[in-house]
C-alpha cells in the first residue's frame, strides 16, 4: 500500500468555467482514511476552494454520495487504501444537475419525497389517551427495512431510467412510499397508489437492480417498486374484471 | 426582502421539526420558516443511537425520573424543567409512534423499554440501535404535510435581527447561490444543537458548531451553565465514532499501552472474570474519562498519530459473540474505520459528546431577549444540570421543541411587525460579509486556527480543569480571535462556497469557546461533568447556581449566576455503588431488542 495516493477530483465553477475538469491531489492514504478524509485534507491543507457535502462521517446523515471512480459511494465508507496505487477518480453524483465541484442539486428529490405523501395517512386518527398503536415485531418487520432509506441519492444516480427520464419518480421515494403502505398503522396506500401511477416511468424499471445494488443500508428499492408493480396490475385487474360495487 | 414570516425557526434538526409542527398545528394560520444550513434531514439528530426516556411501566413512576434525572445531573437541574420534562415525556414520545416512528415492540405489539445507563428502571424507548435516524426521519416526513410550514434549505443564518430590544429575524446566505436577506419574523426559535466541533475529539458532526449559540450570545442573550461538557470514555480518536457501553457490559476490556486493565487502580474495583455493574469497565462515564487522563499523565497510553489513546480489546470475545450482541459495534469499526474488533484492539479515548449548557432559556423556551426562543441541545433549560443522563436528550428536544413552538405561537399573537430598521441592517451585514468575501490576501489559514483553538479547549478546558489552565485558555483564545481578523479565504465564488461558511463557523465557535472557558474559571468547584483539580469538591453554598455568561461591548464575557430552582429534591450526594445500580444491563444497544418484557403499564396521559 502506498503512502499517499492520487485523488482525481472534477471541478466545476459555474462563474468561471462551462463544463468541469479534473484536478489531481496527493494526499495520505493510511488504513483508516476513506475518500473524504482525502477530501478533508485536500480542503484543509491544500486548497479551500473544493466544494462538497459532508456531516456525520458515520454512513448515517446521507450527504457524502459521490462517484467514487465511476461508482455511486458513501465517500465516508469509501477506504482509499481499497483503491491503491490510484488514482482515485471523484465525480459528483451522476443524474443530476450539478452545482459546483461534486455538490449536487436535491430539488427534485425533495419534491417527489413530498409527492408520496411519506406520513401516517389515516381515516380517524386515534387519540393519544388511547396510547399506542400496536404493532407486532413482524408487523415492524414488514416494513422495517424500506424506513432505513437516509436519502443519500446513490440509488437515483444508479438508475438506468432516472438518468433517461427525470420526470419517473426513483427508487428512494418509492420505497419510502412502500414503507407507509406497507405500515399497519397506515391507510394511505390507495392514495399513494394513484400519485405513483400517474407517471409510467415506473413501468421501464427493469429487474436490474442497480438501485439495491449500490444501496448502503440495504433498502432494497428494486423490491418496493416490483411489489408495487405487481400491486398495481392486480388492481388493474380488479378494476376491468369486478364490477365497480366490488372493488 | 423576502417574504415576513410569523415564526422562523433556525435549525432543522429534532427541535426545529418538533416546533416547526407544533405550531402548524397550533395555528395554521402562521406562516412558519424551517432555516437550517442542510438539508433537515442530514442534522445531527440522525446519529443518535441509544434511545428516548419516558415513563411507562407500571412500576415506575414520574418521581423515580425526575430524581434519577436530578441526581444524576448533580442538584444543577432546575426541579420544576425535570418535572415538566418528565410528565411530558411520555406523550411526545406516543405521539411519534403516531406519526408513524419505528419504535421497537413487545412480542404483543405494544412499545418496547429497555434499560439504559443512570436510568435505574427501564424506561428508554428506543427504535433498534438507530433512535435518532428514525425519529428525524418521521418528524421530517410529517412536516412535509404542512403546507404553511416554508422551508429554506442550506441557508446559513450569520446574524439575528434585533431592534428596539426584539428580535425581528435573521439574516441568512442561501449557500447555493450566495444570496444575502433578511428574513423577518416575529419570532425566532434557535434549534442549531451543540457545540463540539469546538473540542478536537468528539461524537459531534461536522456541523455542530455552536452557530445558534453563538448568535443569541452576539444579540445580547446569556449561555448557562456552559461549563459543563459531556465526555463519552470510548470514541473513536480520528473519526469521533461512538463505540456504546455495550462493548464493555458484554465483557470488552480497557487497557493501556501495556495491555494492563488500568481501572484497577482508580477506586472501580478489582477485574472479575465476568462483567459486574457499576465496576471496572462498567463504572461511571465520567470516573472512566477521568481515568483516561491520569493514564495519560503517567505515560501509560499509546501514542498514535491522532493523540493518546487506550485501548478496547474484544478479541476475547470472540467473533460468534461479537457478531451476535454487538453486531453495530463491529460494522462500524470495519466500515468507517478499517479496524476488526474479532482480531484487533480498538483505539479510544474520551471524546466530547454533549453540551449541558446553552442558550438561557425558561421552562417554556423563552429567552430573556423578546422574541427569541430555543430548544434542544442549543438550549440550556436547565433539565440535565451539570450532567445529562443518558435517553434524556432525544424526550427533550420533544418535549421543549413543542413547548418553544407553543410559546412562540402566542408571543408572535401580540409581537409587532418586524421593524424598519431592519433594511439598514441587512445593507450592513451585506457590507460586512461581501467584503468578507472578496478579500483574499489574509495570512491565517481557518483549519490551522480551528485546530490551535480546538487544542487549547482540549489543554485547558477539557476533563480535568485547573485556574491555570482555563487562564491560559482565556490568553490563547483572545490570540485566535486576534489572528482570526487576518483570516485567509481563498474562494471568493458566491455559488456553493464552504469556505466561507467554514470560516463563518470558526467565528461562532471562538465566541462559544471564550464562554465556555470564562464560565469554567469562575465556578470554583467540581459538580458533575465540571472538574477543578484546584477545587475537587462540589460547594453547594457558593455554586449551587447556575452560570450566565454575556458578552460584553469589548467582546469580553461576565459570568453572573442564578439560583437553581429547588422543589421537591434537596441536595444530596451522587452515588455509585450497589444502591444506585439499575436493574439490568447499563447501556444502549446490550440485547437483543426483543428480549425485554417490561412489566405492565399504565398508558400515559
Amino acid at each position: 500500500m502506498s503512502a499517499h495516493i492520487t485523488l482525481r477530483v472534477a471541478r466545476y465553477r459555474p462563474e468561471e468555467e462551462s463544463e468541469s475538469r479534473f484536478e489531481d491531489y496527493e494526499v495520505p492514504c493510511p488504513s483508516d482514511w476513506v475518500v473524504l478524509d482525502g477530501l478533508n485534507h485536500v480542503k484543509d491543507q491544500v486548497d479551500g476552494t473544493l466544494s462538497y457535502r459532508w456531516s456525520c462521517r458515520m454512513g448515517i446523515c446521507g450527504s457524502c454520495g459521490m462517484l467514487v471512480n465511476g461508482e455511486p459511494k458513501l465517500t465516508c465508507a469509501t477506504f482509499l487504501a481499497d483503491y491503491a496505487p490510484g488514482p482515485v477518480r471523484v465525480e459528483p453524483l451522476r443524474n443530476f444537475p450539478v452545482i459546483r465541484d461534486l455538490v449536487v442539486e436535491l430539488g427534485d428529490f425533495m419534491s417527489k419525497l413530498t409527492r408520496v405523501k411519506p406520513w401516517i395517512v389515516r381515516q380517524v386518527e386515534k387519540p393519544l389517551s388511547e396510547g399506542e398503536y400496536r404493532q407486532t415485531p413482524d408487523e415492524l418487520d414488514d416494513y422495517k427495512s424500506f424506513s432505513m432509506c437516509i436519502n443519500c441519492m446513490l440509488c437515483y444516480s444508479a438508475c438506468p431510467i432516472y438518468g433517461l427520464d427525470p420526470h419517473f419518480i426513483g427508487p428512494a421515494a418509492i420505497a419510502i412510499a412502500q414503507r407507509y403502505n406497507l405500515d399497519s398503522r397506515d391507510e394511505g396506500a390507495t392514495e399513494r397508489m394513484r400519485i405513483l401511477s400517474e407517471h409510467d416511468g415506473i413501468w421501464g424499471c427493469t429487474f436490474v437492480g442497480e438501485c439495491t445494488k449500490v444501496c448502503p443500508k440495504h433498502v432494497d428499492p428494486a423490491a418496493a417498486i416490483q411489489r408495487y408493480k405487481l400491486q398495481s396490475a392486480l388492481d388493474w385487474v380488479k378494476g376491468v374484471v369486478l364490477p365497480r360495487a366490488a372493488q | 426582502m423576502t417574504t415576513s414570516f410569523d415564526i422562523v425557526l433556525v435549525g432543522g434538526g429534532g427541535a426545529g421539526l418538533r416546533a416547526a409542527i407544533a405550531i402548524a398545528e397550533a395555528a395554521p394560520a402562521l406562516r412558519v420558516a424551517v432555516v437550517s444550513k442542510v438539508y433537515p434531514m442530514r442534522s445531527h439528530t440522525v446519529s443518535a443511537e441509544g434511545g428516548a426516556a419516558g415513563v411507562i411501566a407500571s412500576d415506575d413512576s414520574h418521581d423515580e425520573h425526575c430524581y434519577d434525572t436530578i441526581s444524576g445531573g448533580d442538584w444543577l437541574a432546575d426541579q420544576d424543567a425535570v418535572e415538566a420534562f418528565v410528565r411530558e415525556a411520555p406523550q411526545e414520545l406516543l405521539r411519534l409512534e403516531h406519526w408513524g416512528c419505528p419504535w421497537s415492540r413487545e412480542p404483543d405489539g405494544r412499545i418496547a423499554v429497555r434499560p439504559f445507563g443512570g436510568m435505574k428502571k427501564m424506561r428508554t424507548w428506543f427504535a433498534a440501535d438507530k433512535t435518532g435516524f428514525h425519529m428525524l426521519h418521521t418528524l421530517f416526513q410529517t412536516s412535509l404535510k404542512y403546507s404553511s410550514v416554508v422551508r429554506y434549505d442550506e441557508w446559513f443564518v450569520t446574524k439575528l435581527l434585533v431592534d428596539d430590544g426584539r428580535v425581528h429575524g435573521v439574516i441568512a446566505i442561501e449557500i447555493a447561490t450566495g444570496r444575502i436577506e433578511v428574513i423577518p419574523a416575529r419570532a425566532v426559535i434557535l434549534c442549531t444543537g451543540g457545540c463540539g466541533k469546538v473540542f478536537p475529539f468528539t461524537t459531534n458532526a461536522a456541523i455542530k458548531t455552536g452557530d445558534g449559540m453563538a448568535l443569541a450570545y452576539r444579540a445580547g442573550a446569556p449561555l448557562k451553565d456552559m461549563e459543563f461538557v459531556q465526555y463519552h470514555p470510548t470514541g473513536l480518536p480520528f473519526t469521533g465514532i461512538l463505540i456504546t457501553e455495550a462493548a464493555r457490559a458484554e465483557g470488552g476490556y480497557l487497557i493501556n499501552k501495556d495491555g494492563y486493565r488500568y481501572l484497577q487502580d482508580y477506586a472501580l474495583g478489582k477485574p472479575q472474570p465476568k462483567p459486574v455493574l457499576r465496576t471496572m469497565e462498567l463504572g461511571p462515564r465520567d470516573r472512566l474519562s477521568q481515568a483516561f487522563v491520569k493514564e495519560l499523565e503517567k505515560g501509560r497510553t499509546t501514542d498514535t498519530e491522532y493523540g493518546p489513546v487506550v485501548h478496547l480489546d474484544l478479541r476475547h470475545l470472540g467473533a460468534a459473540l461479537i457478531n451476535r450482541q454487538l453486531p453495530f459495534v463491529r460494522e462500524l469499526c470495519l466500515k468507517y474505520q478499517n479496524i476488526d474488533p474479532v482480531t484487533q484492539l480498538i483505539p479510544v479515548r474520551p471524546v466530547v459528546h454533549y453540551m449541558m449548557g446553552g442558550v438561557h432559556t425558561d421552562i417554556d423556551g423563552a429567552t430573556p431577549l423578546a422574541g427569541l426562543y430555543a430548544a434542544g441541545e442549543v438550549a440550556c433549560v436547565s433539565i440535565n444540570g451539570a450532567n445529562r443522563l443518558g435517553s434524556n436528550s432525544l424526550p427533550e428536544l420533544l418535549v421543549f421543541g413543542a413547548r418553544a413552538g407553543r410559546a412562540a405561537v402566542e408571543y408572535a399573537a401580540t409581537a409587532p411587525e418586524p421593524g424598519r430598521h431592519a433594511a439598514a441592517q441587512l445593507k450592513d451585514e451585506q457590507r460586512r460579509l461581501e467584503t468578507e468575501r472578496v478579500q483574499p490576501g489574509g495570512r491565517e489559514r481557518i483549519a490551522d486556527l480551528r485546530q490551535e483553538m480546538q487544542a487549547a479547549m482540549e489543554t485547558s478546558a477539557g476533563i480535568y480543569r485547573t485556574g491555570a489552565s482555563l487562564g491560559r485558555g482565556i490568553d490563547a483564545l483572545r490570540g485566535l480571535q486576534t489572528r482570526a481578523l487576518d483570516l485567509r479565504v481563498e474562494d471568493q465564488s458566491r455559488t456553493f462556497n464552504t469556505e466561507r461558511i467554514a470560516a463563518l463557523e470558526l467565528s461562532f465557535m471562538l465566541d462559544i469557546a471564550q464562554a465556555i472557558v470564562a464560565s469554567a474559571l469562575q465556578r470554583q468547584e467540581s459538580r458533575g461533568a465540571h472538574q477543578r483539580t484546584d477545587f475537587p469538591h462540589r460547594d453547594d453554598d457558593r455554586f449551587l447556581a447556575h452560570s450566565l455568561a454575556e458578552r460584553l461591548p469589548d467582546g469580553e464575557c461576565r459570568v453572573r449566576y442564578l439560583p437553581v430552582t429547588v422543589t421537591r429534591w434537596p441536595p444530596a450526594e451522587r452515588v455509585y455503588g450497589e444502591a444506585s445500580a439499575p436493574q439490568g444491563l447499563a447501556d444502549q444497544g446490550m440485547k437483543d431488542e426483543r428480549s425485554h418484557h417490561a412489566s405492565r403499564r399504565t398508558v400515559p396521559s
